[in-house]
C-alpha cells in the first residue's frame, strides 16, 4: 500500500468535490460527510497500525524522487495527528447534523468542513515546505467561508479581521519560504534538513526562524500575534467553532514543532529562549483572559492560548521527554477542546445567554449533560488519571530534567488557573438554582446532541486511562524529532 | 537587476503596509494584494534573476533560469487572487450589512451573541 499516505487527504476532497454537485440536498449530504469521515478514520487508523510496524511511509507524487517533487511523509507524529483529526471532524460533523437547521446546512457546509479536513490532514503529512504554504491555504480558504457562514453583522465584521491578519500571514510565509530556497536552494523538508548546518552564515538561518515562528504563530495564536483569536472564534457557530479551536492553532503549533526540530534546532540558543518567553507570554495572556472573562465561549478561547503556551514550552525545552508531553499533550487537547467547545455551545442554546451570569441550574434538568462537561473540565486541568495530566507531567519533568524552574513552574500554576476557569464555568452554570425556565432552541435536543459528546469524551477519557498502552506509539512519533536522521533517512533514500 | 527589484520589493510592501494600516476597507484590500505582490517578487529574486536558455528543453545548457520559483510564483498567485476576490466579495457584502467601510467604526466592543 505504497499510496496510504495519501488516503486521508484524497478521501475527504473526493466526497466534498461529489457533494459540490448537489448542495442543497441536505440529507444525502450528510450521509456522505459522515460516510467519508469515517472511512478516512478507518484508513488513518490503519496508517497509524503501518507506520507502528512499518516505519515511516512516503509518497513521492508523480514518482519525482525526493528531494525533486513533492514527498508525503507519514510518520508517527502525523500520522497520529491525522487521525486525531478526522476523528474530531467525524464527531464534530456527527454534532452539527444535530445542530444546524437544514438551510444552514445547505449552504456548502459540510463541503466546507471535509475541505478544512483536507487541508489540515495536507499540512500533517506533507515533507516539503511549500506544499505546506499550499496546504494552509485550503484549509483557511475553508475556514473563511465556515466563519462567514450566517452572514450575521458581527460575524462579518470579525471576518474581516480573521481574513486580513491570515493573508498578511500567508504573504510572510510565501516570503520566508522565498528566503529559506534561496540560502539552501531546496524545499524538501528532509533536504533542508541536511543543507541548512552546511549554510556558512548562520544568523540568516536564525533570521528565517524567527519568521517562520511568526507565520506559525499567528496561527497558533502565540502572544503578541493574538488579538485576532477571541473576536474571530466567539462569532462562529458551536460545531465551527470547536472544529477551528481544535485543529487551526494545533496545525500552526505543529508547524513550529516540525521545523523547529527538524531545521533550526541546531541553531543556537536564540531561537529556543525566543520561543520560550512566547510560551511564558502566551500562559500568562491566557490565564488573564481565561479568569477575566464570564462569558462561556471566551473562557474557553483563552483556555486554548494557555494550552498552546504549555505545549510550546515543552517544544521550546526539545528533549526526548518534554517532546513527548507536547505531543500528548496536543493530542488531548485537540480531543477536549472539541469536546469543551460542543458543551459551551449546548448551554448557550439552553440558555439563549453566553453570560454566566444568566445561567445556572442546569443539571438538576440535564444530569448527563452536566457531569459530561464536569469530567471534560477535570480532564482539561488535568487531573489524573485523565487525559490531560501525563501530558504536563512529561512536559514538567522534561522541563526540571533540563535545570528550568521557572518554566514547570508556570505550567503548573497555569493548571490551576484552568481549573479555576472551567470550574467557574460549573459551579455558575450547572449548579445553584435555575434563573428562569430555559427555552433556548437547543433544550429539546439536549438528548440527541449530547451523544456524539459524549463518546468524544470517551475517547478522551480512554486516551488518558490507556496512557501506558499509548506510550509507545508517542515515543516512536518523537524519535524522527529528537533524530533527525531518521527522518531523513526515510525521504530521502540513497 | 536583483538589487534594483528589491528596491521594488521594499517601495511595494511599504505601500503596502501604509494602505493596510488606514481605515478604509477598500484600501485595506488593494494593500493585501500589494503585499502578496513583494512576496511573490521576492520570491523570484531570492532565486536569482538570470537570463539564458530554458532549463528542461535541451541538453547541455548551463546558463538557465532556475523553473521551480516560477512554479511557486504561479501557485502563490492563483492563490492569492482567490482570496482577494473572496476578500472583495466579503467587504462588499460587510458594507451592505453595517453600512460602513470604515475600520474605526468596526470595532467589536459589545456583546457577541
Amino acid at each position: 500500500m505504497i499510496n496510504l499516505p495519501v488516503f486521508p487527504i484524497v478521501i475527504p476532497a473526493l466526497a466534498a468535490i461529489l457533494m459540490m454537485f448537489m448542495p442543497k440536498r441536505v440529507q444525502l449530504q450528510r450521509g456522505m460527510a459522515l460516510g467519508a469521515l469515517v472511512i478516512t478514520s478507518i484508513v488513518s487508523l490503519f496508517l497509524v497500525h503501518t507506520v507502528s510496524t512499518e516505519g515511516i511511509q512516503t509518497l513521492n507524487l508523480g514518482s519525482w524522487q525526493a528531494p525533486f517533487g513533492i514527498t508525503l511523509v507519514s510518520d508517527m507524529l502525523s500520522a497520529l495527528l491525522v487521525t486525531t483529526s478526522t476523528l474530531l471532524t467525524l464527531f464534530i460533523v456527527w454534532f452539527a447534523v444535530h445542530y444546524f437547521s437544514d438551510s444552514y446546512e445547505g449552504n456548502y457546509l459540510y463541503i466546507a468542513m471535509l475541505f478544512l479536513l483536507v487541508g489540515v490532514n495536507g499540512a500533517f503529512t506533507t515533507g516539503d515546505i511549500f506544499n505546506l504554504f499550499v496546504f494552509f491555504e485550503v484549509f483557511l480558504m475553508s475556514s473563511y467561508v465556515l466563519i462567514v457562514l450566517g452572514g450575521r453583522g458581527v460575524q462579518l465584521r470579525e471576518s474581516i479581521k480573521y481574513l486580513l491578519v491570515n493573508i498578511i500571514a500567508s504573504a510572510l510565509f510565501v516570503m520566508s519560504v522565498a528566503l529559506l530556497y534561496g540560502v539552501t536552494g531546496t524545499l524538501n523538508l528532509a533536504d533542508l534538513a541536511m543543507k541548512i548546518p552546511l549554510v556558512d552564515n548562520p544568523d540568516v538561518i536564525t533570521v528565517i526562524g524567527v519568521l517562520f515562528v511568526i507565520v506559525f504563530g499567528m496561527k497558533g495564536a502565540l502572544v503578541p500575534l493574538h488579538y485576532w483569536l477571541p473576536g474571530a472564534y466567539v462569532v462562529a457557530p458551536t460545531p465551527i467553532l470547536a472544529m477551528f479551536g481544535a485543529l487551526l492553532t494545533k496545525v500552526g503549533i505543529y508547524s513550529i514543532l516540525r521545523t523547529y526540530t527538524l531545521l533550526f534546532d541546531g541553531n543556537g540558543d536564540f531561537l529556543q529562549t525566543f520561543l520560550m518567553v512566547l510560551a511564558a507570554l502566551t500562559i500568562f495572556i491566557g490565564m488573564t483572559g481565561a479568569i477575566a472573562y464570564n462569558d462561556v465561549k471566551l473562557i474557553i478561547i483563552y483556555n486554548i492560548m494557555i494550552a498552546v503556551g504549555v505545549i510550546l514550552y515543552g517544544i521550546s525545552v526539545n528533549t526526548q521527554t518534554s517532546l513527548e508531553g507536547s505531543l500528548y499533550y496536543l493530542i488531548h487537547d485537540m480531543l477536549i477542546k472539541a469536546v469543551l467547545f460542543m458543551l459551551v455551545g449546548m448551554m448557550i442554546g439552553i440558555t439563549k445567554s453566553g453570560q454566566l451570569r444568566d445561567m445556572g441550574g442546569l443539571i438538576t434538568r440535564f444530569p448527563l449533560f452536566g457531569w459530561t462537561f464536569f469530567v471534560a473540565a477535570l480532564s482539561l486541568a488535568g487531573i489524573p488519571p485523565l487525559s490531560g495530566f501525563f501530558g504536563k507531567l512529561l512536559i514538567v519533568s522534561g522541563g526540571m530534567n533540563e535545570g528550568e524552574l521557572f518554566g514547570p513552574l508556570l505550567v503548573l500554576i497555569s493548571s490551576l488557573f484552568v481549573l479555576y476557569s472551567v470550574m467557574k464555568i460549573f459551579l455558575n452554570g450547572f449548579w445553584g438554582e435555575a434563573k428562569r425556565e430555559y427555552d433556548g432552541p437547543l433544550a429539546p435536543y439536549t438528548k440527541r446532541l449530547i451523544v456524539p459528546v459524549f463518546l468524544l469524551l470517551a475517547i478522551a477519557v480512554a486516551y488518558g486511562f490507556g496512557a501506558e498502552a499509548i506510550h509507545p506509539y508517542i515515543t516512536q512519533a518523537i524519535e524522527p524529532l529528537v533524530n533527525p536522521e531518521i527522518y531523513i533517512d526515510a525521504v530521502i533514500k540513497e | 537587476m536583483e538589487i534594483f527589484v528589491s528596491i521594488i520589493i521594499g517601495v511595494l510592501t511599504m505601500c503596502a503596509v501604509y494602505l493596510v494600516l488606514s481605515r478604509s476597507l477598500l484600501r485595506i484590500i488593494i494593500g493585501t494584494a500589494l503585499f502578496s505582490h513583494a512576496a511573490h517578487l521576492l520570491v523570484l529574486t531570492t532565486a536569482g534573476l538570470k537570463t539564458g536558455a530554458a532549463p528542461v528543453l535541451v541538453d547541455g545548457v548551463t546558463e538557465f533560469t532556475d523553473p521551480l520559483p516560477q512554479a511557486l510564483v504561479l501557485t502563490a498567485i492563483v492563490i492569492s487572487f482567490g482570496v482577494t476576490a473572496f476578500f472583495l466579495v466579503l467587504a462588499y457584502r460587510t458594507y451592505q450589512e453595517l453600512s460602513t467601510d470604515n475600520m474605526e467604526e468596526m470595532k467589536g466592543t459589545e456583546s457577541y451573541d
